[in-house]
């Protein structure tokens, strides 16, 4: 390059934050959430490929018990008005309303992992049985891991912001993202439990 | 809040350029020297060159392992490699080109090259493809201990269950293979992540979606394949791995699992795998092209609808490598079909470039030459592919040498052959210097004229019934002099990639020094300097067309910080300015973020509760990577430290 450019522009004035697709961190958590999406289309799949191939589905056992895994619906559905609350909240820059909600979605995940504990207690088989108890546990276990890592995700940036690092306004969006993320969480559960609870039953 | 206020920092501008500028820029964007600031480093350039270098490595790996087998098959009855090696080896052999050498060489050249070519100073998430890079490194250096301590895979590079299953393949080798996966495809789906981050948002202002390099979108296409297609193989490995660690039943035909289930999922991911390793050659080979015949290349849109196309194409033919399972007319049909259907975007790349040929006076460069090979080697491997997806043919073909002859000539003719190009082409940018010419066109004689020897020959022993994987063969079968010839054009071939090295080895000290571009190309990665300083770019370039280099003039954008990491953004289509984001500062934790993760990978092959305790210091060394070093300083505007 000549040593004196040609200058056409200049950027000084431009934000250093914006939420949604503006940011990089939007871009990274859509990507993730494609893999992960593709990953679960994949496993559900599997599950109907393997059903595909038996007579009787489950093959030698009763379905899961529907009480607990009607909770965990429930109760996930319904976490998402707390979700959208704090994805509100974090586009306004409101700190103290981000701080309380986020808390609450901390509380409520942990809720969730009991119910859990209580769906995986009443599966009714074990992952060895057969292939339609390996592909069960799979898809649970899977589902599991998916609200775990975002669940400690969740307490990290719940700690984060109440330092003085929340204050800053790119952890709003950090916040907002993670928001959308837990919509993909809760979004991927409703096939899943149609896979595990409604299929043995009405198909 | 109070807004921090964007005159209290140094910016670039007309004030501070040339040389004062590159100073201070170097003080920010620079590594610490010594061993920490090399363990440190987030430069998408360094990172990148360690990936091309290992791969590299794996690839002189995998050949010798290639040689070793043409060795025994060199005559019949040979009793030089006994059977349980050889499994291991052409197992060995496969897994490492695939997944140690083809996919992590060519996402290298996208990690090193698109920041440079969209105009931007750093990849997006550059923590994570550090990251990426160890786990790979990791994953790669496992696979091979075990195999040098004689638990390598052994059921070849797809793993076909029940062979692979608990039932025949005892012990821990396959279980090697199946963790093998999940480094490798952490570390690759890491990089396409990264690598579609940095093409939609950090792309230089002006550089619309029709201005974009085609190289940038045979990247693009290629990650989002990754995304797609590499999530399948996680899920099949992860699950023959339980089958093996935890008794689950997912391929066991006699609890209700399915030897097929494997198979579908394994093409779903192993065909655009082919793809993934050919498109960025493709990428290669626009790239070249119009470097050498000094024009855009012939009808842009065309080129680009091709690559989406095959992209999508790809994932619609996993079937055609279970024709020989017996599968439904329909599904014949329709596979079929679509494995032909994909040679027509093939098809219209081909004749773009030669019409981008016809239509300039082509300067006969190294590099082009390897675009010349690449055409012919890969047009027949593209023919025999059409071949093959004939159903009653492929039942004739299935397993044999032809089988092999055809893949290597589409993964070597359509993927190595570029690559080489590439390596020649963008040399002088990586190192300031240029690859010599007489060894390169040695080289190139030698590999090609080495390839066509060992592997037109195979088309026939395949055709004469010869099976693919076997060990040895009787001497009475005819195939004797076929097999020999293979050997001998695999060693020619092998000496031709070795003095191909030699070359770059010698060149690296003695190349003529090349200058910021020395072929008079036309993208950006030629606007700056050779090798690019640790910031890509003084200022922000300004695009108006799809060959900046060769207006007139580069202007170029003023603004951004420089005595902190600051990058553009722009939106996605128009690619006009948007904001200023910071760009990570350099870390360890990566680096002891994959050590935890490897940790945690290579534990749960002997205990499943390694996914329960392993996971707690991949987690913690997560946080810490995450967690801001200093306390806030919201006066200044934002940094990631």
């Amino acid at each position: 390059m000549s040593s004196q450019p040609k200058f056409s522009g200049d950027l000084a004035h431009l934000p250093t934050y914006g939420f949604g697709a503006r940011s990089l961190t939007w871009w990274g958590v859509i990507a993730f959430m494609m893999i992960e999406g593709g990953g679960f289309a994949l496993a559900a799949g599997a599950y109907l490929f393997l059903m595909s191939q038996e007579t009787a589905w489950p093959p030698a056992s009763y379905p899961p018990a529907l009480l607990p895994g009607a909770i965990f619906t429930a109760i996930i559905l319904l976490s998402e008005i707390p979700n959208t609350i704090i994805k509100k909240a974090s586009e306004a820059q409101q700190l103290a309303k981000v701080r309380f909600w986020l808390v609450v979605i901390d509380l409520i995940g942990v809720l969730l992992f009991v119910v859990r504990a209580f769906e995986f207690a009443h599966i009714n088989v074990r992952w060895s049985d057969n292939a339609y108890g390996s592909i069960v546990w799979a898809l649970l276990l899977l589902h599991t891991i998916h609200i775990l890592t975002d669940w400690v995700d969740s307490v990290v940036l719940t700690a984060l912001m109440f330092t003085g690092h929340g204050e800053g306004p790119r952890r709003f969006v950090d916040v907002s993202e993670n928001s959308l993320y837990w919509r993909f969480v809760w979004l991927t559960w409703i096939p899943i439990f149609a896979l595990l609870y409604l299929v043995p039953r009405f198909v | 809040m109070t807004a921090p206020d964007p005159g209290a920092e140094l910016r670039d501008g007309p004030d501070l350029t040339g040389d004062a500028l590159d100073a201070r820029l170097a003080e920010t964007w620079a590594d610490k020297p010594g061993l920490i600031g090399w363990l440190r480093t987030v430069d998408h350039k360094r990172v990148a060159n360690r990936y091309i270098v290992t791969a590299i490595v794996f690839l002189a790996l995998g050949g010798i392992l290639a040689l070793l087998m043409r060795l025994q098959l060199a005559r019949p009855e040979s009793g030089l490699i006994s059977a349980d090696r050889y499994n291991q080896i052409f197992s060995m052999h496969g897994t490492t080109m695939m997944f140690l050498f083809a996919v992590p060489v060519m996402e290298a050249f996208g990690v090193y090259l698109v920041p440079l070519m969209v105009g931007t100073r750093a990849i997006a998430f550059p923590r994570l493809n550090a990251f990426s890079y160890w786990l790979y490194l990791a994953g790669g250096i496992m696979i091979w201990v075990a195999f040098l301590l004689d638990i390598g895979p052994e059921a070849g590079w797809f793993s076909y269950v029940p062979l692979s299953g608990p039932a025949f393949s005892a012990g821990k080798r396959t279980d090697f293979w199946a963790q093998m996966i999940t480094f490798t495809e952490v570390a690759a789906l890491a990089v396409a992540v990264e690598l579609v981050g940095t093409i939609m948002k950090l792309r230089a202002p002006g550089m619309r979606l029709d201005r974009i390099p085609l190289f940038v979108w045979s990247i693009l296409v290629t990650a989002f394949m990754v995304i797609f297609s590499m999530p399948a193989v996680t899920l099949a490995s992860s699950m023959l791995i339980s089958d093996r660690l935890v008794a689950t039943q997912f391929y066991n035909a006699s609890e209700g699992g399915s030897a097929l289930l494997w198979q579908h999922l394994f093409w779903f991911f192993g065909h655009p795998e082919v793809y993934i390793i050919f498109l960025p050659g493709l990428g290669f080979v626009s790239a070249i092209t119009e470097t050498f015949c000094k024009r855009p290349v012939f009808a842009y849109p065309l080129m680009v609808g091709a690559l989406v196309t095959t992209g999508l194409l790809a994932f619609g033919l996993w079937v055609h490598h279970m024709f020989a399972t017996g599968l439904p007319r329909l599904g014949y049909a329709f596979y079929t079909a679509a494995s032909m259907a994909i040679a027509l975007p093939s098809g219209v790349q081909i004749f773009c470039w030669i019409a981008t040929m016809w239509d300039s006076r082509p300067r006969l460069e190294l590099p082009m030459w390897w675009v010349i090979g690449f055409i012919i080697t890969f047009v027949i491997g593209g023919l025999t592919g059409v071949m093959a997806a004939s159903v009653p043919l492929d039942l004739e073909l299935h397993d044999t040498y032809f089988i092999v002859a055809h893949f290597h000539y589409t993964l070597i003719g359509g993927g190595v052959f570029p690559l080489l190009g590439a390596l020649t082409y963008w040399f002088p940018k990586m190192t300031g210097r240029m690859l010599g010419d007489r060894l390169g066109k040695l080289a190139f004689v030698l590999t090609f004229g080495g390839f066509h020897l060992a592997f037109m020959t195979m088309h026939f022993t395949g055709l004469m019934g010869m099976p693919r994987r076997v060990y040895t063969y009787p001497a009475d079968m005819g195939w004797d002099t076929l097999n020999l010839i293979s050997t001998i054009g695999a060693f020619i071939l092998a000496s031709g990639v070795l003095i191909f090295v030699v070359n770059i080895l010698l060149s690296l000290h003695s190349g003529t020094v090349a200058g910021d571009n020395p072929w008079g190309a036309a993208s950006l990665e030629w606007a700056t300097r050779s090798p690019p300083a640790p910031y890509n770019f003084r200022h922000i370039p300004a695009v108006t067309s799809s060959t900046p280099l060769w207006e007139e003039t580069l202007p170029v954008f003023s603004g951004l910080r420089v005595t902190e990491r600051e990058l553009l953004l722009t939106t996605v289509v128009e690619a006009k300015p948007d904001l200023r984001e910071p760009s990570p500062k350099p870390s360890i934790w990566p680096l002891i973020a994959a050590l935890a993760t490897t940790l945690l990978f290579i534990w749960s092959i002997f205990s499943p509760w390694a996914v329960v305790w392993g996971s707690i210091p991949a987690a913690i060394a997560l946080i810490f990577w995450f967690w801001p070093k200093n306390p806030p300083d919201l006066e200044k505007e934002p940094v990631i430290e």
